[in-house]
């Protein structure tokens, strides 16, 4: 987030595109009904209608995946009414006339039909959001997990530029992560392009820096695999050890089968985790870890916010905090690393090593937390950043980008769009909220959300078992009929097994952030 | 003098307050501490309980010191006979109805109630029979109304429909008075209402063990669910945690939870969680190893393999559920040790 929580209970005005916030962020969502009821505005911009259309001014309730086509008419409008922001276009960003040249045809009229919201309210949308600012624009899957992500993600950065919404409070460009640390992990280098702190592994200095700290053996200039291509590699023996930890892979990544049959085919397989799950069912070797409250460390939230996570028990039997681990496995190739402790790894190792954390060490984070960047040991953190308009490669870049269709779309014999998130009781694969008493009580099973229409011309009832068939897979699940779904579309989340989403999806992904398409795939929906 | 600060007496002594600021704020600031029972920082001041009466200067009567607005030149009186005797009313008042059956009352021990009872040292109070406003309490599957026990200061419902955003509890008037009304279909089981409830008229049902608050260590920490990142307080007992609340003036979530993580805690106390290295066999089953078995036979194979295939022929994802120094080693052993970049997470689900 370029912005933080704290934020939201001041601000004017909300854009809220492809984000279930209310059951997937409910705290973030109450400071935004906090601020709705003094008067804020807020529009959603979802193909269902979810919690917050009911405090909302405006609803666009577009099709699946067509974000980019509602998002480049309402700047083409903001453009042709000559209502953006031309001091923040000029002074702080460049690439305007790319941008000009691309909305020029996407005209309200244009694209209506594509992603189904009418020209008037294309229209009236611009002229709101031209008229009440700042506004912050929010998102959180519902825009990345597409084949086209990246460009969704750049499209929203185009309107904020456009609007001059970014470098301020109550502004800006806001993905709402969705794990409680997945901010952490891409801050610490788990990706393979990047070591902490986002410092390229291409670049010589960075490797001589952190081969010098770590006292390494070898670096690798070359950037490393994505998560869904070191799996395609295991087939093919490419790749021909796979360490896994945490994830459970077998549920949580799109179709199932697939999924299955490249995890089943790894030469070696190392699960590191807190239960079985489907996923270590095809391990090797099963390393027990400490979990949450089971040992000392930070987490870092979506807003760049770096706070304590702290012991409160010992882990079970023989269970070990995964530092551990992974140090003791360090070991036996001969290298001894010095920090023996996760205040040691923070205080002499992150945030020595990476700039934007040089001045958050466990003392200064006692309560709470601290925002990177925070450069010094004297400074504040950071709750929005781009201030007065300055981007860290200087000024903002618009980059422009066209409409592409999902990969796979209705057809025939599969009708129906499945998108799918999450739901407010359960976690992801419920490896946790699945052993939480009374949250199973709550939601004890999925549901195919299917509208009236739908249901109708099957004769299918509310709470009747259906088959849903894609290219993939199939699965039994009961059928829940809500106003919430728009006819011609199924929505499920993938927190149960057995009727598990990701039966059905397709493992197809962004070419460049390798996201895969959650959020768009055909099915079919028979009556049992 | 800025303009936007008031002067004012506060038992005899000079106070400078933010003009707009109430005088149970002002004198807060200044050190001086009016009891109170309805008001919470967190929520626009409610007004309903009447123990924070103070005197002010020119008027006859106490006013609550919670609505009422700093004035230049102001004199307020903070205690006297009058105002103890008012207090004492007031939660005599309260008394009439509320049982004190604090002896088997969860909220016993943190209760503002019975601090403020025996703050104002009041006994033997004659209790009206209960009315069926009294009997006929809610429950879910996380919370357990008890309404004999409920003072009508309406924080709950402040919180659910102000903080909240939710709307489920509503005060209703009927035939024997007001009381608080609860919508199932529309609570969400954020379990504000409980973290705000003064006494123990709303209570969670969660944990099998029971525990007293002195017996629980209150531990600070960051929900383990989404990326908003809430301040939890663990209350612990024996090593098990029993219960969930927020840190009220934490960031970024300043007191609010959800129901993940209000409740969802028990799962690290689970029988199912995985407690030594294990190994898989030639027969194709699990059975268990000593960590040196385990880590010798991973380490191992991950040297021939690199030995045979480079190191590129190994991968790994690390966890964004974990704590940023796991994830940090993790890369660290992939790129320092085995040297390859080959590391990723599911940053993208
Ligand atoms: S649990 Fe939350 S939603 Fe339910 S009544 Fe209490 S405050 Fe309202
Ligand atoms: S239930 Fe508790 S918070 Fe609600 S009105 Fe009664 S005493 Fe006050
Ligand atoms: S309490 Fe709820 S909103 Fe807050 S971090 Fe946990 S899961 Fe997210
Ligand atoms: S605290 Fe002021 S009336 Fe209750």
């Amino acid at each position: 987030m370029t912005n933080s929580f704290g934020e939201f209970y001041k601000a004017k005005m909300f854009l809220v595109i492809g984000s279930n916030m209310a059951e997937a962020h409910p705290v973030a969502s109450s400071f935004l009904r906090n601020a709705v009821r003094n008067g804020a505005e807020l529009i959603v911009v979802d193909p269902r209608k979810q919690r917050l259309c009911d405090i909302a001014s405006m609803h666009l309730q577009l099709k699946v995946g067509s974000d980019i086509a509602l998002l480049n008419a309402i700047m083409n409008v903001l453009i042709a009414e000559d209502l953006y922001d031309k001091r923040f276009v000029e002074n702080c960003t460049t690439g305007f006339e790319g941008l000009k040249e691309k909305v020029s045809t996407y005209t309200p009229e244009y694209a209506s039909p594509i992603c189904g919201v009418s020209p008037e309210m294309i229209r009236e949308t611009a002229r709101r959001l031209a008229t009440v600012k700042p506004a912050m624009l929010c998102y959180t899957l519902g825009i990345t997990e597409h084949t086209c992500g990246v460009n969704n993600v750049k499209s929203t950065a185009n309107l904020q530029m456009l609007l001059g919404n970014m470098g301020m409070e109550c502004a800006g460009v806001n993905p709402l992560r969705g794990q409680n640390n997945v901010q952490g992990a891409c801050d610490m280098g788990a990706l393979p392009n990047v070591f902490p702190g986002y410092q390229g592994v291409a670049l010589d200095a960075s490797r001589d820096k952190f081969g010098t700290a770590w006292g390494a053996l070898q670096m690798s200039s070359k950037v490393g695999l994505m998560m869904p291509q070191m799996m395609e590699g295991l087939p093919s023996g490419k790749v021909r050890a796979f360490y896994i930890f945490g994830e459970n892979l077998a549920n949580s990544e799109p179709d199932i089968h697939k999924v299955e049959h490249e995890l089943g085919s790894a030469e070696f397989l190392v699960c590191q985790d807190i239960f079985r799950t489907e996923t270590t069912r095809f391990a090797h070797v099963i390393f027990p870890s400490a979990a949450w409250s089971e040992e000392d460390g930070t987490f870092t939230n979506s807003e760049r916010r770096v706070s304590r996570v702290r012991k409160v028990c010992s882990p079970p039997g023989q269970a070990r905090p995964s530092w551990w681990i992974f140090k003791q496995l360090a070991r036996r190739f001969g290298v001894e690393w010095q920090s023996n402790s996760t205040r040691e790894i923070w205080d002499n190792e992150v945030s020595v090593l990476g700039p934007a954390y040089g001045g958050i060490k466990y003392s200064r984070i006692e309560n709470n937390g601290l925002q990177w960047p925070c450069p010094t040991e004297d400074h504040p953190g950071t709750s929005f950043l781009h201030k007065d308009g300055k981007f860290t490669c200087g000024k903002g870049v618009f980059s422009p980008a066209d409409w592409t269709p999902p990969a796979e779309v209705p057809d025939e014999e599969y009708p129906l769009v499945l998108s799918t998130g999450r739901r407010l009781y359960h976690y992801h694969t419920r490896t946790q909220t699945g052993r939480c008493r009374g949250l199973n009580d709550l939601l004890s099973e999925e549901t195919a959300d299917i509208s009236g229409e739908d249901a109708k011309s099957l004769g299918i009832e509310s709470g009747e078992m259906i088959r849903l068939k894609s290219r993939r897979g199939e699965i039994s699940v009961r059928a829940r009929i809500t106003h919430e779904v728009p006819a011609g579309m199924v929505w499920m989340a993938f927190h149960f097994r057995e009727s598990c989403a990701n039966w059905l999806t397709n493992a197809v992904f962004d070419p460049v952030s390798f996201t895969a398409e959650y959020k768009a795939c055909a099915v079919r929906m028979e009556k049992l | 003098m800025a303009m936007s600060a008031v002067k004012l007496k506060i038992d005899g002594m000079e106070v400078i307050a933010q003009k707009g600021a109430t005088v149970l704020q002002a004198a807060k600031d200044a050190g001086v501490r009016i009891p109170t029972l309805c008001f919470h920082e967190r929520m626009k001041p409610i007004g309903s309980c009447g123990m924070c009466v103070v005197e002010v200067g020119g008027l006859s009567e106490p006013v609550a010191s919670c609505e009422t607005a700093v004035e230049e030149g102001m004199s307020v009186i903070t205690r006297s006979d009058k105002l103890l005797k008012a207090r004492q009313d007031a939660l005599t008042a309260l008394l009439v109805n509320h049982p004190l059956d604090c002896p088997i009352c969860d909220k016993a021990g943190e209760c503002k109630l019975q601090d403020l009872v025996f703050e104002h040292g009041i006994t033997h109070v004659a209790m009206r029979p209960p009315t069926s406003k009294f009997t006929a309490g809610y429950s879910n599957t996380f919370l357990r109304a008890w309404p004999e026990r409920c003072v009508l200061c309406t924080r709950c419902v402040s919180a659910c429909n102000e903080i909240q955003g939710i709307g489920a509890l509503q005060v209703v008037d009927g035939a024997e008075g007001r009381r608080i009304s609860y919508d199932e279909s529309k609570c969400v089981s954020c379990g504000e209402c409980i973290q705000v409830c003064p006494v123990g008229a709303i209570l969670e049902k969660k944990a099998e063990l029971r525990w007293r608050p002195w017996e629980v260590e209150k531990v600070r920490t960051t929900c383990p669910y989404c990326g908003v990142g809430c301040q939890l307080l663990l209350h612990v007992k024996n090593d098990r945690i029993v219960k969930v609340s927020g840190v009220e003036d934490g960031e970024p979530n300043k007191g609010r939870l959800c129901v993940k993580g209000r409740f969802g805690f028990d799962f690290i106390h689970s029988k199912e969680r995985l407690t030594t290295p294990l190994i898989r066999g030639e027969n194709g089953e699990f059975r268990e190893a000593s960590w040196d078995e385990a880590l010798d036979l991973v380490a191992n194979k991950f040297k021939q393999i690199i030995a045979e295939s480079g190191p590129d022929a190994l991968a790994g994802v690390s966890c964004a559920r974990s704590i940023n120094e796991d994830s940090y080693n993790m890369q660290k052993l992939f790129r320092g040790v085995f040297g390859t970049n080959n590391i990723d997470h599911c940053a993208r689900t």
